[in-house]
């Protein structure tokens, strides 16, 4: 068993809390994105939208319940005073993403005349959970108070995070499809990646003026140089993936695949930056992650189970999509 | 209204709507696994017809099942946050320990178990539906771990309020767990034997003579005439184990006010909390002390002795009744339609009907089950440990009110979809053509004939 202190452990679970949210952002991302840009005048490009990321939605989506779950386990009274403070956004998200996750399966299952209820429920349903969860995360850059600016903001942060997963979501349709959906997927990561990109610029600016630990941290201290490699190797991505997405599609689909690994480093990027300008706390300038962790021996149980289980979890996901590589099939069981 | 009383019909709200799908896809999981193992020892399509059908309905209830079971892990902190203050370094680790070991697995299989068929090989395809089968039942592992411990802990220490694990040994193999993990998925194995021979029964009711249908209808009936018994039995050590862990709880099960020796069994009556007595009962006499005690003059502690510490009566008194008849409801028509079937080969249109109206049954047998345990386990969250009262949350209760509104139109309107949307399922698999033995795993074909004599329909 291991036997780490209790300040050790604090940190392994806020970076292991860190990573599931992150890993969520960019799966559960990219088919929330493909819901969000479901097109409602092409049933053809409906069912591919919707059996390219059929085999995967309900893992990526387990990520959510594991970064919740880690929160909550390894830091309850952070994960209480957090949800506690986004308890209409987070029900509104949950509420969303119970109607978008059933409707993925009651459109294939319904009478057709009752089909294109479902996919407007779908459609609904990840474009109401795209703007809560970018709403929840304004909020709690606002340091989860609600005031006229800051409700303004998390309503402005909504409406970038649901650019952003329209723009990772639109790239895992160029990577997944061929012929016209791929065309329109290129021009809508175009228009997203915009937007998507505004939207960063405009935290980048205004998280330091609002958070005076993110100032500190992004303008003093021994790693200032280190750290703005962060930003830049972001906005280094927008201009590579423009450039890309000009060029797409290549002859035999050279290069698909690249705006959608170029979209999961922007991900990585803004994520370890709000990473950084918020360590060590875990509810913004209230508590740290080393007040709020769990009892020593319980974390050290749930570590021992992570070690073992998480490289499984990796292997077996790795299996997934090897099976499901290439452009999607049609969905049918079996 | 009160924050309690509102967070606390929100969590049963939410949790009974969550159960309702788990219950079917453990069991359903076992049942599809071991369609596919038939299917690939003989080859014969009529198991691939039968798995094909029946994963479709998993696919739906599973996708139930994660999405309203996403919501439970933000309720534990927004709603009861002095759960996770007093216990959470114990209820923590079997929770993540969920996660890790069941709903990744589960979930990650299931993409190849329901689209993968012509992507890997066989054999694969059996091991994903394999791994979905256990990763379900260990996903009921662990949460009935804790939800065990919640009714009889054990192999921890209270230090200023706060629970510590000392024996981990003893915390998962609490004293009421294996009779509570055996009675739970034993409840999942029947309330899927009798949705298959439900549904089944209502295709072959529908004019559906095909043998696929005729083959899940025999297996299910057959096998709950084998679980339906057991669980009786099973339920028996389960009461025996509560009575000696949470005494008040069977207290109220039974109806018993008054400690007494050779104490009578209740058949029915109305609980009267302001007399403490049960008005219009009818009894049985010395029967609950020969249940309990297996000894007729033996005692029983009725709820005096537990004053201000015991559940509230009438709702686990009802419920222990409700599930109780559904239960040896199951018994009855498992072993009358078993019998028909091995005599005649076929059933009758009564039987066949009321096969189709036990359907669902066994959410109800499952509901009023959880019912009896978890309003049972009150005043307490954590039986002796953490009143339930001590744990609720400090949001305003109109927020709460507003989400419970929210979360009942939305699950009224699921769960008709999902019933119509199961009987859609079913009309339609009527349709389809019978296999050819010559071409097996082609897709299915509508014919024209069948859908000519229904006609209108």
């Amino acid at each position: 068993m291991f036997d780490f202190s209790h300040h050790q452990l604090a940190l392994i679970f806020a970076a292991l809390t860190a990573l599931s949210i992150l890993l969520y952002a960019i799966l559960d991302g990219y088919d929330l994105g493909v819901g969000i840009c479901l097109p409602l005048n092409n049933e053809a490009w409906r069912d591919t939208s919707i059996a390219s990321i059929g085999p995967f939605w309900d893992a990526n989506e387990t990520w959510l319940v594991l970064a919740v779950g880690l929160l909550l386990v390894a830091f309850p009274s952070a994960h209480s005073a957090i949800l506690k403070a986004l308890y209409l956004p987070a029900t509104l998200l949950l509420i969303a993403l119970i109607m978008r996750g059933v409707a993925f399966d009651f459109r294939a299952k319904v009478k057709p005349e009752h089909k294109f209820r479902w996919d407007i429920t779908f459609k609904a349903g990840s474009i109401l959970a795209a703007f809560s969860q970018g709403f929840m995360l304004g909020i709690y850059i606002m340091g989860l108070e609600y005031t006229l600016w800051s409700t303004l903001f998390a309503g402005f942060s909504g409406i970038c995070v649901s650019a952003a997963y329209a723009l990772i979501g639109n790239t895992w349709l160029i990577l997944k499809t061929s012929g016209d959906l791929q065309l329109h997927a290129i021009k809508r990561s175009k228009q997203a990646g915009v937007f998507c990109f505004v939207g960063i610029l405009s935290v980048c600016l205004i998280n330091p003026l609002v958070n005076a630990n993110a100032f500190e941290v992004w303008t003093q201290g021994p790693f200032v140089y280190l750290y703005a490699a962060i930003p830049l190797l972001c906005f280094a991505m927008f201009a590579l993936g423009y450039l890309v997405l000009r060029r797409l599609p290549l002859e035999k689909d050279e290069g698909a695949w690249l705006p959608f690994l170029m979209t999961a480093i922007i991900f990585m990027t803004c994520f370890v930056g709000l990473a950084l300008s918020f360590y060590p706390y875990v509810v913004p300038n209230a508590l740290t992650i080393y007040e709020a962790a769990s009892a020593e021996s319980s974390l050290n149980i749930i570590f021992f189970g992570a070690i073992v289980v998480v490289p499984i979890i990796a292997a077996y996901t790795a299996v997934a999509y090897y099976a499901f590589r290439g452009k999607a099939d049609a969905l049918r069981y079996y | 209204m009160d924050v309690l009383v509102l967070s606390r019909i929100q969590f049963a709200a939410n949790i009974s709507f969550h159960i309702l799908f788990p219950t079917i896809t453990i069991a359903l999981a076992w049942l599809l696994f071991y369609f596919k193992v038939r299917f690939d020892l003989s080859q014969h399509p009529v198991w691939m017809r039968a798995y094909r059908f029946w994963v479709k309905v998993f696919a739906l209830t599973f996708a139930l099942g994660v999405v309203s079971g996403i919501t439970m892990s933000f309720q534990f902190g927004t709603n009861w946050p002095g759960f996770m203050e007093t216990i959470g370094n114990i209820a923590g680790p079997l929770l993540a320990y969920e996660i890790l070991t069941a709903f990744f697995l589960e979930a990650t299989m299931l993409g190849i178990m329901l689209f993968g068929f012509n992507r890997v090989p066989a054999w694969a395809h059996t091991s994903a539906t394999f791994l979905v089968a256990f990763g379900t039942s260990m996903s009921a592992f662990w949460i009935l771990v804790l939800n065990s411990w919640m009714q009889t802990p054990d192999g921890f220490e209270m230090r200023e309020g706060v629970a510590y694990a000392t024996d981990w040994m003893a915390i998962i193999f609490n004293p009421s767990f294996p009779y509570r993990l055996s009675h739970t998925l034993l409840s999942s194995a029947l309330t899927v034997c009798f949705l298959v021979a439900g549904i089944s029964a209502y295709r072959i009711y529908r004019g559906d003579n095909k043998k696929a249908p005729n083959v899940t209808l025999k297996t299910a009936l057959f096998a709950a005439a084998i679980l339906a018994p057991t669980q009786a039995f099973v339920g028996d050590l389960h009461g025996l184990n509560t009575l000696e862990h949470q005494p008040a709880k069977i207290a109220a099960m039974e109806g018993v006010w008054h400690t007494e020796k050779g104490a009578p069994l209740v058949l029915f009556g109305l609980p009267d909390e302001a007399t403490q007595s049960n008005k219009f009962s009818i009894e049985i006499p010395t029967l609950a002390s020969l249940i309990l005690t297996h000894d007729p003059a033996g005692e029983i502690k009725g709820l005096n002795e537990f004053e201000g510490a015991h559940p509230p009566v009438a709702p686990v008194f009802f419920s222990f009744r409700v599930m109780v008849s559904i239960g040896l409801l199951m018994i009855a028509i498992a072993w009358w339609s078993s019998i028909t079937l091995l005599r005649k080969k076929r059933l009758s249109a009564l039987q066949l009907k009321i096969l189709m109206s036990m359907s669902f049954s066994g959410w109800i047998a499952t509901l009023a089950g959880w019912y009896v345990t978890e309003i049972g386990r009150q005043p307490y969250l954590v039986h002796g440990v953490l009143k339930t009262a001590d744990a609720v949350t400090t949001i305003a209760g109109e927020n709460v009110a507003l989400t419970l509104a929210a979360y009942l139109s939305i699950y009224c309107v699921l769960l008709i979809a999902y019933i119509k949307t199961l009987l859609n399922l079913a009309r339609k698999a009527v349709d389809v053509e019978e296999y050819d033995l010559s071409l097996p795993g082609l897709p299915e074909q509508k014919t024209q004939g069948n859908t000519a004599t229904r006609g209108a329909n």
